[in-house]
């Protein structure tokens, strides 16, 4: 059974001359444990599926399937402690007068939490950040430092889901190397189910099973990563993108 | 020719815990050439490119022995004075492009201000010149992203968007911090070309900040590697895969590979010599 299912989702925002069709019939399945990329052009929609997935998305249709349960109108409370995202820009997810403490500690309450402290040490550790930047506010921290509190808070909740927007594109490569080996390591402890947008297609290669090609709103291609991998993508704009990231 | 050089370069943060040092003595130079700035997460580049702007706030310290923009040392200069040097002959693209946008003014006006601030030219004309612009940096629906607000683009938008704005005064200098991070191979492709086109026609001085090495070996010219504030290898951006820094050799390590796929990425092992080690110039 599928962990993620979305069926011909469409959405769209504003109206009339300023309607965008950011998502047209997509459909994909994720199943329990797998970790699947999208992939794709500038615009085409892949934050917008994910945004979507979390509830965050107003005008939609088509249908959105998590764990079994179809998804619509409000969030129950629990979702979001199976479901989390890390946003594609740090900091405009990180409250400007919260310090790294005051996010992941009052993520962790909000979960339900008790053993707050040890939990956000940890969760430092996790993200290879340490203690000294616990008590940091987001404007004491570098690009790369904000990304990996992001991570942590999203990890905070322990969810079986992590929907993951470009998570390591302003990450520097090591520290790339350190998240993707700790979410690949989560994944495998855990069972956790992934779906990660990127536009570096060896991340994707690395990191994932199954990836989506997107185009102006529409999913053109599914592929293996064996395929990915191999150079063999059958849509023309898919093959333009592999040709031009090698 | 040197259009900017700078000496001695240190940023400061006093704290309750005693002073941190994130840039620490950095010299270098800049010609008409693309200059690329890597290293790892929290190792200077962005206060680096900040400082050169005089943009660290305080608590915030920054010393220099020497600025200087086309001989002109930007230290002794006025906050106003400093004013008219930013924008108009070094321009920056902010790491958080969404952030550096006014979140209240539609895309188009912001765009227009900006370029009205620096032609004389009537609103229709700025319009036309706006939307240009935003073509230039492969936004395919130009009207409406004109009259959308910054919320309404996606991440990769928002970095075309600043890019097209700092280009607009024509600087003698565009300090990139990280300007393609988000963007798919195609759109950076084109990004990257007007970049060039300008160092290329118009000789303007590139500071490329970015942490993907393969597309600063390929795009750049020459190659600063930072690592705890301090610059410990330079180098021609075509031999930055030989690069000899065992820093410099870990982070080509660490990168994933479509051909070669593998478990576990390797990681950085770092070694407090590293740190300890004097900065190596990057002046010519
Ligand atoms: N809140 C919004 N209001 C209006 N339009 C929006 C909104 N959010 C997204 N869009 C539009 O939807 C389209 C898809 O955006 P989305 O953020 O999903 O792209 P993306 O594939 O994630 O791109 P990138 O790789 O650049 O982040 C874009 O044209 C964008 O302008
Ligand atoms: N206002 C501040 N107060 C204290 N420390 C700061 C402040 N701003 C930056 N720092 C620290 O200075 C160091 C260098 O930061 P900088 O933003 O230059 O890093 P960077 O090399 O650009 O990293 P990234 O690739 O993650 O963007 C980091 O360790 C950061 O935490
Ligand atoms: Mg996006
Ligand atoms: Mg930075």
């Amino acid at each position: 059974m599928s962990m993620i299912s979305v069926e011909n989702l469409d959405v769209w925002f504003g109206r009339g001359r300023d309607r965008v069709d950011a998502v047209k019939g997509a459909s994909f399945a994720v199943k329990r444990g797998e970790s699947f990329g999208l992939v794709g052009e500038s615009g085409s929609g892949k934050s917008t599926i994910l945004r979507a997935i979390m509830g965050l998305a107003p005008d939609w249709s088509g249908q959105i399937t998590v764990d079994g349960k179809a998804i619509s109108g409000r969030r129950e409370k629990g979702f979001y402690k199976q479901v989390q995202m890390v946003f594609q820009d740090p900091y405009a997810s990180l409250h400007p007068r919260h310090s790294v403490d005051q996010v992941l500690g009052e993520t962790l309450l909000l979960h339900g939490f008790t053993d707050i402290d040890d939990r956000v040490v940890k969760l430092l550790d996790d993200v290879g950040l340490g203690g000294k930047f616990r008590f940091r506010y987001p404007h004491q921290l570098s690009g790369g430092q904000r990304q990996r509190v992001a991570i942590a808070r999203a990890l905070a909740a322990e969810p079986e889901i992590l929907l993951l927007d470009e998570p390591t594109s302003a990450l520097d490569v090591s520290v790339q190397a350190e998240i993707l080996n700790l979410l690949a390591d989560l994944r495998v402890e855990h069972g956790l189910t992934y779906v990660m947008v990127s536009h570096d297609l060896s991340v994707v290669g690395h990191m994932c099973d199954q990836l989506a090609v997107m185009k102006d709103g529409e999913i053109v291609e599914i592929m293996a990563v064996d395929a990915l991998r191999a150079m063999k993508a059958v849509h023309p704009y898919s093959q333009h993108l592999l040709e031009a990231s090698v | 020719m040197t259009l900017l050089d700078v000496e001695n370069l240190w940023v400061k943060f006093p704290s309750r815990h005693g002073v941190f040092d994130a840039v620490r003595g950095v010299s270098f130079t800049l010609g008409k050439e693309r200059l690329g700035i890597v290293g790892e997460s929290g190792s200077g580049k962005s206060l680096t490119g900040r400082a050169i702007l005089k943009l660290i706030r305080p608590p915030g310290i920054m010393t220099a022995d020497r600025i200087s923009l086309e001989g002109d040392d930007l230290m002794p200069k006025s906050e106003r004075d400093m004013q008219a040097v930013r924008g108009q002959r070094i321009s920056m693209v902010m790491q958080d492009p969404k952030f550096s946008l006014n979140p209240v003014m539609t895309i188009g006006e912001q765009i227009m201000e900006a370029y009205q601030l620096h032609n004389a030219v009537g609103k229709k004309a700025a319009f036309a010149k706006a939307v240009e612009m935003l073509e230039a940096v492969s936004i395919r629906d130009a009207p409406r992203v004109m009259r959308a607000y910054p919320h309404e683009m996606s991440g990769g938008m928002g970095q075309r968007i600043m890019i097209a704005m700092m280009l607009i005064p024509n600087p003698q200098i565009l300090i990139a911090d990280e300007p393609t991070s988000a963007l798919d191979v195609s759109v950076q492709r084109q990004v990257l070309d007007i970049m060039d086109n300008l160092v290329k026609e118009r000789g303007m001085g590139l500071i490329f900040i970015s942490h993907d090495l393969n597309l600063v070996a390929d795009f750049c010219d020459r190659v600063l590697i930072m690592y705890a504030g301090r610059i410990v290898e330079v180098c021609d951006a075509d031999k930055l895969r030989e690069a000899k820094h065992p820093y410099t050799q870990g982070l080509l390590n660490s990168l994933p590979r479509l051909d070669e796929p593998c478990a576990r990425l390797q990681v950085l092992k770092r070694d407090p010599a590293w740190s300890e080690a004097p900065s190596v110039s990057g002046r010519i």
